[in-house]
């Protein structure tokens, strides 16, 4: 392939804007399905950039890193589905809002 | 040609989310979800990075996904509606994450239009040569995120376990 | 002897004064700290008689004390001839109100303490005497201050006399305050607390320059305090709550004189001052006279012979004014002799009257008590000025002095002279002749003191009888000019010593002598030939006789003109700034915590969301800081 003719601050500004959705999903949404689908929102973001940047410097660790990083965000959806699960069980809702005990 | 498909991919990929977050309905986030990552896959197919591209798909589209419409199904949630935010919840996180967009948009302004000068290696994301970088330098990492798999799965287990009365 | 023994003077005391504990038992005490001080005496003894045949003054530098600087401050101690005698008078008759003491407090609680605080009073007293600078002599100066404090308090039960130790340990300061100014106010001018280099800087001084006038005032004021002199000497009378012994050592022989040891000492300055010198005659005259005259209707037995104390310092200061340096230091020691004598006489009356003070209810003791009559009588002929008694040299020679200087006060000097024969004999009569006044039950216990206690009586009164022969007015025999004269020698050059004839002072010693023996028959014939006794009830008296015998109500004015306002002003700030700004401030800012804190908790209001809401615009300042700098 002939060499990228898309400069790297395009990658930049796609994935600073994929990562502040992500983080309005966060703050905006109750609902901790959506909660956790904005995390992974923001963690695809942070990949898509290492991924740029390691193929403009030739880098393959970048792209390790971020295979990596998906292992971990597996493990995480995993391991967050299930407290959603059992969250369900006890208050029976998903409403983020209602687990705040840890207040003064 | 190229500039052409990173446009669309990218148009595609910010609505999507946009539409993820902004979605009423849980299922149909997860659907819009589901968008974003093929064209954030359809990213890397672009950069060359094969492997990646298709562990995209198949770990976040394939796996996590469905464990996600999984839990959705169980708990029967798309009927349910959920209770609406507060205006100033909504205005307090846009403005807060707009305000965190400006500031990162502008701080990665100044930086120059890099295009590489020596040609870009286009055999980096071969799967040979990842997995020849995966097994040499990151053994162990790649040894220690099969622990974690472990704990979670064992993790995950024990809190979705019922309580036996 | 080499100068480094002489540091062992001091320290023995302190050693006594450091292992005085109870758990050792009154005859431990008793004994070790009597021996530290007789240890002391042989000591000053050795230094004495070397300074006899010839030695020069003894001088040993501690340690450095203050180096700032310039300033270099020693903390050394020096004898010369001027220290060598208070060393004797101190550690001597020191020594003999310890052994006295042993039988006076043998039943009381506090033995071992008392002793302790004795041993630490005789401390700070050979520090005061054996400074070689100011800073040195304040020192112990403050610190017999502070051991008065704690004697005169002693029994510490009775509210009121901790009233009076209180009172005591308030006018020394106030008087101390004034002494520190002068030490600061010579160091000013002179660049040095030391008195070797003061005195030899201020030789080339003119007469009655302005600031040695201040500094000499001052250091008289701080003298006032100490030794009782108007207007800080209401504290003498009211520290006769203290234990017998007490008084006879602190307020009869040692700490009062302490005043008049800083004035010898810094003789060159006061000779360079006139006018001070002349105030100090004039505070002295009337100090002697306003006590003489309240003695004369006292009638506590230790009060009577509290205020002949005022006025025998009164006579002490009379000598220093019209610069007869060493007549002063002669009746410094003569005067411990007696006063010591008679207080302790006072004190072996009490005891054997089972605490008895009032003489109006004594009487014929004569019979039962017979040494203490016989060392008291001595003690009393000595202070009336009697031949060839102590009290009559010396009063006599301060007496000279004073005619050299002013007629007038000469005069006046008779006068005082005639009341204390007079009230003095009066406190015998009342005391030792006649009939008994008292109860059956003191009667029954009327006994003569055990030996420790008469002991130490009858060496004094052969102190005081033979005492006053080291000071025979002729030329060639005075043996204590001669031996001070290196002391004062600057002073004599300055102004030339005019010695009046030699018939001239015997016609004077013959009108003092008279007219103590009229005013001795006088009072013989009131209170033993009438037998006139002194009212039960004061109230029958006359105005003025009332007004004496209430102290002219000094203290009452004192405390109406002084200490009134004083508590006024203490009460109004303490409401305004104690309670207002400080514990407002403290209490406020205490307040403004909590109410800080009550906003800033409003913050978590344990819903997640809002936590993630504040990390990222605490993520978004961070970039922006970032990106600014």
């Amino acid at each position: 392939m002939e060499a990228h003719q898309i400069p790297l601050n395009w990658y930049l500004f796609l994935s600073a804007t994929l990562f502040s959705i992500g983080i309005i999903g966060v703050l905006i949404r109750r609902n901790a399905l959506v909660v956790l689908m904005s995390i992974e929102l923001m963690l695809n973001a942070v990949n898509l950039l290492m991924v740029a940047f390691s193929t403009y410097h030739n880098d393959p660790a970048g792209q390790v890193f971020v295979f990596f990083i998906m292992a971990v965000a597996a493990a995480e959806v995993a391991v967050g589905l299930a407290i959603l699960v059992m969250m369900y069980r006890n208050t029976g809702t998903t409403d983020v809002n209602f687990l705040n005990k840890l207040k003064w | 040609m190229v500039q052409s498909l990173f446009y669309f991919l990218a148009f595609l990929s910010v609505l999507s989310a946009l539409l993820v977050v902004f979605s009423r309905n849980a299922v149909h986030s997860i659907l819009f979800l589901i968008i974003t990552f093929f064209s954030i896959a359809g990213q890397y197919i672009l950069m060359n990075a094969q492997f990646l591209g298709v562990v995209q798909v198949i770990v976040y589209a394939g796996a996590i996904m469905v464990l996600f419409l999984f839990v959705i199904m169980m708990l029967n949630l798309n009927r349910e509606t959920e209770p609406q935010t507060s205006n100033l919840v909504k205005f307090a996180g846009a403005i807060s994450g707009g305000m965190l967009l400006i500031v990162l948009v502008a701080s990665l302004k100044g930086a120059d239009q890099i295009v590489p000068a020596n040609g870009m290696d286009v055999r980096t994301g071969l799967i040979s040569n990842l997995g020849k970088v995966l097994l040499t330098d990151f053994k162990l990492p790649l040894e220690v995120a099969s622990l974690l798999f472990l704990a979670a799965m064992v993790g995950a287990v024990m809190l979705g376990k019922k309580e036996i009365e | 002897m080499s100068d480094a023994l002489i540091c062992l003077i001091p320290a023995l005391p302190l050693l006594g004064f450091l292992t005085s504990n109870k758990r050792l038992g009154k005859t431990l005490n008793g004994i070790t700290s009597s021996g530290v001080i007789l240890a002391a005496f042989l000591l000053s003894l050795g230094c004495f008689l070397e300074l006899l045949g010839g030695h020069a003054p003894f001088s040993y530098q501690l340690f450095e004390w203050m180096a700032v600087g310039n300033l270099h401050i020693s903390f050394s101690f020096m004898v010369d001839q001027l220290t060598s005698l208070m060393l004797l008078v101190i550690t001597g008759v020191g020594f003999l109100i310890h052994v006295y003491s042993i039988g006076y407090m043998h039943d009381d609680e506090g033995f071992s303490r008392y002793f302790g605080y004795l041993n630490l009073f005789i401390f700070f007293m050979l520090l005061l005497v054996m400074g070689d600078n100011y800073l040195v002599m304040f020192t112990g100066w403050e610190g017999v201050g502070l051991c008065s404090y704690l004697l005169i308090g002693f029994w510490f039960k009775n509210q009121e006399y901790n009233n009076a130790a209180k009172k005591a340990f308030i006018m020394n300061r106030i008087g101390d305050l004034g002494f520190i100014l002068g030490i600061l106010l010579l160091f000013v001018q002179f660049g040095s607390f030391n008195f070797a280099e003061i005195f030899e800087a201020a030789k080339d001084l003119s007469f009655d320059e302005p600031m040695l006038i201040a500094a000499t005032l001052l250091l008289f004021i701080g003298a006032t305090g100490k030794s009782a002199q108007i207007p800080l000497y209401t504290w003498l009378p009211d520290a006769m709550a203290g234990p017998t012994p007490v008084s006879a050592l602190i307020h009869a022989a040692t700490m009062v004189t302490a005043g008049i040891y800083m004035i010898a000492r810094s003789n060159v300055l006061y000779t360079l001052a006139p006018f001070t010198q002349d105030i100090i005659l004039i505070v002295a005259l009337l100090t002697a006279l306003l006590a003489a005259v309240i003695a004369l209707l006292q009638n506590d037995i230790k009060k009577v012979l509290a205020y002949s104390t005022v006025s025998q310092l009164g006579f002490m200061f009379m000598a220093l004014g019209a610069g007869a340096y060493s007549t002063g230091m002669f009746h410094v020691i003569t005067h411990a002799f007696f006063k010591a004598l008679l207080f302790l006489g006072a004190g072996s009356v009490i005891h054997a009257m089972g605490g008895e003070q009032d003489i109006r209810k004594m009487g014929g003791l004569k019979g039962h008590l017979k040494i203490t009559y016989a060392t008291f009588l001595i003690g009393t002929l000595a202070i009336a000025g009697i031949f060839p008694f102590a009290g009559f040299f010396s009063k006599d020679e301060v007496l000279a002095a004073v005619f050299e200087r002013n007629k007038i006060a000469w005069i006046l000097g008779i006068a005082a002279s005639a009341m204390t024969a007079f009230y003095m004999f009066r406190l015998l009569f009342l005391t030792f002749f006649g009939e008994f006044r008292g109860t059956h039950h003191q009667k029954e216990h009327l006994h003569e003191s055990p030996p420790s206690m008469t002991l130490p009586l009858v060496v004094l009164a052969i102190l005081s009888l033979v005492g006053g022969f080291m000071g025979i007015p002729f030329e060639h025999m005075h043996w204590l000019k001669t031996y001070l004269e290196p002391v004062f020698a600057v002073s004599h050059e300055l102004v030339p010593h005019h010695h009046a004839e030699l018939t001239m002072e015997l016609i004077l010693m013959g009108i003092t002598l008279t007219i103590a023996i009229i005013s001795i028959f006088a009072a013989y014939s009131i209170y033993v030939g009438r037998k006139a006794r002194p009212a039960d009830d004061m109230a029958s008296l006359g105005a003025f006789q009332r007004m004496v015998y209430h102290k002219f109500y000094i203290d009452e004015i004192y405390q109406a003109v002084i200490v009134k306002p004083l508590e006024v002003i203490s009460t109004a700030l303490y409401g305004l700034f104690e309670v207002l700004i400080i514990d407002g401030l403290v209490n406020g800012s205490g307040w403004l915590a909590m109410a800080g804190g009550r906003v800033l908790k409003s913050i978590q209001t344990g819903a997640v969301t809002y936590y993630i809401f504040y990390m990222v615009l605490g993520l978004a300042a961070i970039l922006l800081y970032n990106f600014i700098n």
